[in-house]
């Protein structure tokens, strides 16, 4: 029985993750409401994969409280693994397998699967389905990767850097998947690298910084009203930059244009984009800026 | 109610035989090499001429039947598993099924359905090609069929919880065929499967006696060497009962050991 999307599909208290002395996850809470899409954003070592892992039952917590769908995923049996879904950062070898034998045999796994059909056209890969894994490009494998995690119709998938390696027509087609499962009522917990792709699918987003999360909000709220302030950016005559942050752009681009007498150069307004948003948090926060904050803005811009 | 135990098991078994003979290097160091090997002693050794006790003398052919035999249920539990599920643990295909409903024991009853599909097929194409292509003579006896039965299932459900625990053993998928062919390599010489049982020293003889591959060997030497060849074991018997008790032994702390040692994902304290 699919419960409906009403109340709390995981919800995490005090949760530490201590790794031989040093603090992966210091101390979270939050709650993931049943049918929502929720975004955990962060830099590669800030103990965001930790906490999705310890969520899907992989790994054992320090301390805390963790519920899943009803259930402590330490001690998560098979019953409760058919409710979820998971797609790892990295897929398993099912290389010799064809895409339709593969995902025939994991839907046998699951008490109610979804028509092995219908998920290979969900994902794109009609014309494919026939040929061996192996045989298909790092895109279209991510994508049997989705598929194996979708087949079981979850009640809660989770998705861990679903659409790296594919082409943009490919993640316009998977956000509209996402959209769909949505739709039927799916809770879906997101980690991404691709920030435009968190603000096109989630309600809500928490960002994750050293193991702890510096804020969590609507996907158009996080952050705070201040770091979305429009920024109106210009050069001078000696071609130095300036910048000033207003609610009003539009009444400072007219009285530029009024004392300079004629167009600002290299005029720009920029709406802040949740990457920008995204930026500031992981630097503000600050907590551990030598590991994390600069190998991660590159992974972020990428 | 997740997917019965059967459902998921008989799932496995088929799967699992499928990447088997899709695998080309399984096809041919597990299922293969046996063939190779019996081809290569026989005709290696074609001028040496018949062997044996007076009265009992047979080819070598027929010499080394039982012992590809027995080097085929060793390489189909032991080395595949071994090697197949230490790939499995570092690809990240035992983390995928891992988060499936899908139970141990039907994943296990995958490997070891697995074992027996392609076991099964192995040890009747080998006893087959002996018979029909080089001339060997079969025995007729239905107590040695019946022998060669419950060696061969017992031999190889220990060599499948052998290879099962043993896959732990390999750091790394890379690492997996150096570590455990070597292995398997030293015990077919030492335990009677490369080289002539009787040819050993007694010392090494009782060094191969602590593995389980020299009591296969020897149960399967019972059921297809002549009256006469009793003589040239340890004791001057075939020693049946010894092979059993051996084998039993072995399954249980194959079992035991796959037990305790059997992860989906190394779980941290």
């Amino acid at each position: 029985m699919q419960s409906p999307p009403t109340g709390t599909a995981v919800r995490i208290r005090g949760l530490r993750k201590v790794y031989g002395g040093v603090v992966a996850v210091d101390g979270i809470d939050l709650d993931i409401r049943r049918g929502e899409t929720f975004a955990l954003l962060g830099p590669n070592g800030a103990g965001k994969s930790t906490t999705v892992e310890i969520l899907e039952g992989y790994r054992s917590r320090t301390a805390g409280e963790v519920d899943v769908l009803g259930v402590d995923p330490a001690h998560g049996g098979r019953d409760w693994k058919a409710r979820l879904g998971i797609v790892l950062q990295t897929g398993g070898e099912t290389g010799l397998l064809t895409v339709r034998e593969v995902l025939k045999h994991f839907a046998r796994l699951y008490p109610d699967p979804r028509d092995v059909d219908d998920v290979i056209a969900a994902v794109g890969l009609e014309a494919k389905a026939n040929m061996r894994v192996s045989k298909l490009s790092g895109g279209q494998q991510r994508r049997v990767d989705v598929a194996l995690g979708i087949v079981g119709r979850p009640e809660l998938l989770f998705l861990d850097e679903p659409t790296t390696g594919f082409d943009p027509e490919a993640r316009r087609q998977f956000w509209g998947l996402i959209r769909s499962l949505k739709a039927e009522g799916t809770t879906i917990v997101l980690t991404t690298h691709y920030l435009d792709e968190a603000a096109q699918l989630a309600d809500r987003a928490g960002v994750i910084a050293g193991g702890r999360l510096v804020d969590v909000g609507g996907i158009h709220e996080i952050g705070g009203a201040e770091a979305r302030v429009p920024v109106v950016r210009w050069n001078d005559a000696e071609g130095r930059p300036h910048e000033v942050r207003t609610h009003e752009p539009g009444r400072v681009v007219a009285s530029m244009v009024g004392a300079l007498g004629g167009e600002p150069r290299a005029l720009e307004v920029i709406r802040p984009t949740l990457e920008d948003v995204y930026l500031g948090l992981v630097r503000s926060a600050g907590a551990d800026p030598d590991a994390a904050a600069a190998d991660t803005n590159e992974e972020a811009v990428a | 109610m997740t997917a019965g135990l059967m459902t998921q098991g008989t799932a496995r078994i088929g799967v699992e035989t499928k990447m088997y003979f899709r695998a080309p290097d399984t096809l041919f160091f597990t299922f293969l090499f046996p063939f190779v090997m019996l081809a290569i002693f026989s005709a290696a050794f074609s001028t040496s001429g018949e062997v044996g006790p007076p009265g009992s003398e047979i080819s070598i052919a027929a010499l080394y039947l039982p012992a590809m035999v027995s080097s085929g249920i060793f390489l189909s539990g032991v080395q595949n598993l071994a090697v197949d599920i230490a790939l499995e643990k570092s690809n990240g295909t035992l983390k995928r099924l891992g988060g499936t409903p899908l139970s141990p024991i039907a994943y296990f009853a995958g490997k070891i359905g697995q074992v027996f599909a392609t076991g099964t097929l192995q040890a009747g194409l080998l006893i087959l090609a002996g018979w029909l292509v080089l001339g060997i003579e079969l025995p007729t006896e239905p107590e040695k069929w019946l022998t060669f039965a419950w060696v061969f299932v017992l031999g190889l459900t220990t060599c499948a919880l052998l290879g099962i625990a043993l896959s732990a053993l390999p750091r790394s998928g890379k690492s997996a065929a150096a570590v455990v062919i070597p292995i398997g390599l030293i015990l077919q010489f030492i335990s009677g499967v490369y080289l002539q049982w009787n040819m050993l020293p007694d010392w090494l003889q009782n060094i191969a006696s602590i593995f389980p591959l020299k009591w296969i060997a020897q149960g399967m030497r019972a059921v297809f060497l002549p009256e006469g060849w009793e003589a040239l074991e340890q004791n001057e018997s075939w020693n049946l009962p010894g092979v059993a008790v051996a084998l039993l032994v072995w399954l249980v702390v194959g079992l035991v050991l796959s037990r305790l040692t059997f992860r989906w994902i190394r779980r941290d304290a």
